[in-house]
């Protein structure tokens, strides 16, 4: 009795871990796509206006803003090959059951995009002056486009396996009928604009900060000016239409996943004018909540557009014989209300400092140094706001791996718990060391332009060493 | 062939072959830039910036194949996917963060303040070290049939460092070609030594291959079976004796030739591979899951072989066109 509770217990401190750790993995890893989607348009931006304007302006923003690219790219696809690799070693059933499924879409994820991405790298970080301008253009526009086509396919994937359809089982075992209800499940829409909103956004104030941190600094040049003002306005201009997007996005998920919302607002009975919480600790044992502090009706008001509406409670997601089928409410509750908070905050922000752009055309100039120290403060701002989201919608669909489908523990690979402890550990050493560095080098970097020095060259051989069989111009 | 009109047979048959020659593209295009990650404490700082910019444009797009291979695994043969890398849990963990620190190793020893670019050197050496030891600790237990066992694991240990070895070896084919003087020199040295881990590593999975199932054993010394696997260690052995004789002679007046130790390395490695594909056939996971019963179903199958039918060839030559675009010597890398 005693060693089948043991064998119980091991096993649910492997799926417990094994959460964690494909949570690490994916985490750290859409920090650098959520840089790279926005990251790749914003530099064929750049270089459209060169090419226009032949200001040197535009590549001098061009040349320092690819070389974040590059980190963040590289970042971003070493960090992918660990995903790729995590499915069969952590979760050996989510492939056996639904594989029939994902699989065709992981294959357009790596095919479509990783490649194309990764063959005009080399062109558009290093070609510059070994190809045509209109080629090197062009690999600009191709990466960009291929970060964009491997996020859509992801996207897809996901939100496939919050809303599933256009599917049968057979034997168990889920097979495609129809690819096209597939691919444009219903919160794919929805999901992929919010995610692709806030790439741009996370890009927007990452620019914006950094290019202040170079203000600041001295480094007062006419490509700092250009991306500083192009990265305030577009963060201002894209913020009111996330949180639109964002609002629709909740409704959709009512729709779809009312467990979800339920636990997102910590409504814990089903009930008509249902106030929103703007402050609580969720029981799960009491089921109820601790210091709650809310506003009357506003979140019957947010998810029914209706003052009175009725709004779907967690006790509605346990089963008679007491099985929980919605997910632990204090993770989702919280990371959903640090995601709203800093998107409110990106709102005041990009806001004041567009109105003190405009205001009487004094432009950057206009930008008063406490301005500039928040957007420094917000330069990472988007990655805190993107993985909160994240966190709420995947916490959000838990105990479910596919929605109504399949259950996240009969996925998981029956691993040693100390085996799947272990690699977590280094997994998150490394995480960590690398996450430091990056920000360090970032910043390094925009000192050095700041001083002036130039940070065009990757490796520098001594004159000595350089061969002369190509010439570089 | 008629039963090659059946999908349930020719789209795995078709799959298993897109991985193998996606692995087979991988080992030859990462274990070069591996290679050159594991000889990296030979070479003195220039050296060290010159083998980087000999690897800079291409190595994430190298990498990339190893994502398409064992995407392809995933994709193709679900549940294989599950029973190979579960067992291999503990190396592919190590691989992993090989490969992440090695591969921004690469842009943080550029970028990071001069002081700190010993450490990301530091780092881009022990990534790859990591990377091909496990990678080639996988190959010895996968030979082996996947079992933990102490003479596995020991047979193993055996293969992960010939495997290093023979990365190293087609990394110096690599330097011949991309530089010149002192450097050329030294690699060409690296490469004579590199060779006897090549040698030695095909002769042991050779040896072990056939002893660990009797379907190998009587696919590779039956008649007439015998005869189809005959041309590849004749292949193998001419190969080696061609690199021999060049790499004694290297460098040749004016440059010449220095692409050819690279050419000779890889048809060396697509040799063994096609004999590691032969004998295992059809088996993905060794004489437990065949790849028929391994496969997605065909509808899915034939899905995703519309999309690899028209990327495929695209990406092949974009691969060549960038290789094109960095022909010759390695230059200082800059990004204007």
């Amino acid at each position: 009795m005693s060693a089948l509770k043991l064998r119980h217990c091991m096993e649910l401190e492997t799926l417990l871990l094994s959460r964690i750790q494909f949570a690490a993995n994916i985490s750290f890893h859409i920090l650098f796509p959520t840089i790279t989607i926005a990251l790749g348009w914003v530099l064929l931006f750049f270089k459209l206006r060169y090419n226009r304007t032949g200001q040197e302006r535009w590549m001098e923003a061009y040349s320092f803003w690819v070389k974040i690219f590059a980190l963040s790219f590289a970042m971003g696809v070493v960090s992918g090959i660990t995903m790729s690799f995590q499915f069969g070693t952590n979760w050996p059933g989510f492939m056996e059951k639904v594989g029939n499924i994902a699989g065709p879409l992981l294959a357009y994820e790596i095919m479509t995009a990783f490649f194309l991405e990764a063959v005009f790298l080399g062109i558009m970080l290093f070609g510059f002056s070994r190809v045509p301008n209109w080629l090197h253009t062009m690999a600009t526009f191709l990466v960009a486009f291929g970060t964009m086509m491997s996020a859509f396919w992801i996207i897809v994937l996901n939100s496939w396996m919050h809303t599933p359809q256009g599917y049968e089982m057979i034997d168990g075992v889920a097979h495609a009928t129809d690819w096209f209800a597939i691919i444009f499940n219903p919160s794919m829409p929805y999901r992929f604009a919010h995610m692709v909103l806030a790439s741009f956004l996370t890009v927007s104030f990452l620019i914006a900060g950094v290019s202040a941190f170079r203000w600041l600094i001295g480094g007062r040049t006419e490509g700092v000016r250009v991306a500083l003002k192009t990265a305030v306005f577009a963060a201002a201009m894209l913020i009111p239409v996330q949180i639109l997007v964002g609002d629709s996005h909740g409704l959709n998920t009512k729709e779809y996943q009312p467990a979800k919302v339920a636990a997102m607002e910590a409504n814990w009975e089903t009930d008509t004018a249902v106030p929103l919480i703007l402050f609580a600790i969720p029981d799960e044992e009491a089921r109820e909540n601790r210091f709650e502090i809310s506003i009357p009706k506003l979140a019957s008001f947010i998810l029914t557009h209706n003052w009175n509406g009725e709004v779907k409670g967690l006790d509605d997601f346990v089963t008679e014989d007491g099985e929980v089928l919605h997910p632990r409410v204090l993770p989702v509750f919280w990371s959903f209300r640090v995601m709203v908070g800093t998107g409110l905050l990106m709102l005041l922000i990009s806001w004041t400092a567009t109105y003190m752009i405009i205001r009487r055309k004094r432009g950057v100039e206009g930008l008063p140094k406490p301005m500039l120290c928040a957007l420094v403060g917000m330069s990472f701002s988007g990655w805190l706001a993107t993985l909160a989201g994240w966190y709420t919608t995947e916490i959000g669909r838990q105990p479910w791996l596919v929605q109504g489908v399949m259950t996240t523990k009969e996925a998981v690979a029956n691993v040693p718990a100390p085996l799947v402890l272990s690699t977590l550990i280094a997994y998150l050493a490394v995480y960590a060391a690398l996450l430091v560095a990056y920000v360090f080098v970032i910043f390094y970097l925009a000192r050095k332009a700041a001083r002036g020095e130039d940070i065009g060259t990757r490796v520098a051989p001594s004159p000595a060493a350089t061969p002369k069989a190509i010439p570089m111009e | 062939m008629t039963y090659f009109g059946d999908a349930n047979i020719w789209l795995p048959f078709v799959f298993a072959a897109l991985m193998g020659v996606s692995i087979l593209i991988y080992v030859v295009l990462d274990g070069f830039d591996l290679g050159i990650g594991v000889l990296f404490p030979l070479a003195n700082d220039d050296e060290k910036d010159r083998m980087i910019a000999s690897i800079g444009p291409f190595w994430d797009a190298n990498e990339t194949w190893l994502v398409l291979s064992v995407g392809l695994l995933l994709v193709a043969f679900p549940s294989a996917h599950g029973a190979i890398l579960t067992a291999l849990y503990l190396p592919v963990a190590i691989m992993l963060i090989g490969l992440i620190l090695r591969g921004v190793a690469f842009e943080f020893r550029a970028k990071a303040p001069a002081p700190h670019k010993r450490l990301w050197n530091n780092a881009f050496f022990t990534g790859s070290l990591m990377t091909s030891l496990s990678q080639g600790f996988m190959l010895g237990m996968y030979v082996m049939g996947l079992e933990w066992s102490w003479i596995n694991v020991a047979f193993a240990m055996l293969t992960a460092l010939f495997l290093t070895v023979g990365y190293s070896f087609i990394g110096a084919t690599w330097i011949i070609h991309k530089t010149s003087e002192a450097l050329q020199i030294k690699a060409v040295d690296w490469a004579k030594g590199g060779i006897w881990g090549l040698i030695l590593g095909i002769g042991a999975i050779s040896l072990a291959t056939p002893f660990v199932s009797a379907r190998i054993f009587d696919k590779w010394f039956s008649w007439p079976e015998a005869m189809y696997l005959a041309p590849l260690p004749v292949l193998s052995a001419l190969l080696v004796f061609w690199l021999w004789s060049m790499l004694h002679k290297m460098p040749y007046a004016g440059d010449r030739r220095s692409w050819q130790p690279f050419a000779a390395a890889t048809a060396l490695w697509v040799a063994a591979f096609a004999g590691m594909a032969y004998s295992f056939y059809p088996y993905v996971v060794p004489e437990k899951i065949t790849i028929y019963e391994a496969a997605s179903a065909p509808e899915s199958l034939f899905i995703i072989l519309i999309g690899t039918c028209i990327v495929l060839p695209t990406i092949i030559g974009y691969t060549v066109l960038s290789y094109v675009i960095f022909r010759g010597k390695a230059t200082e890398l800059r990004y204007d």
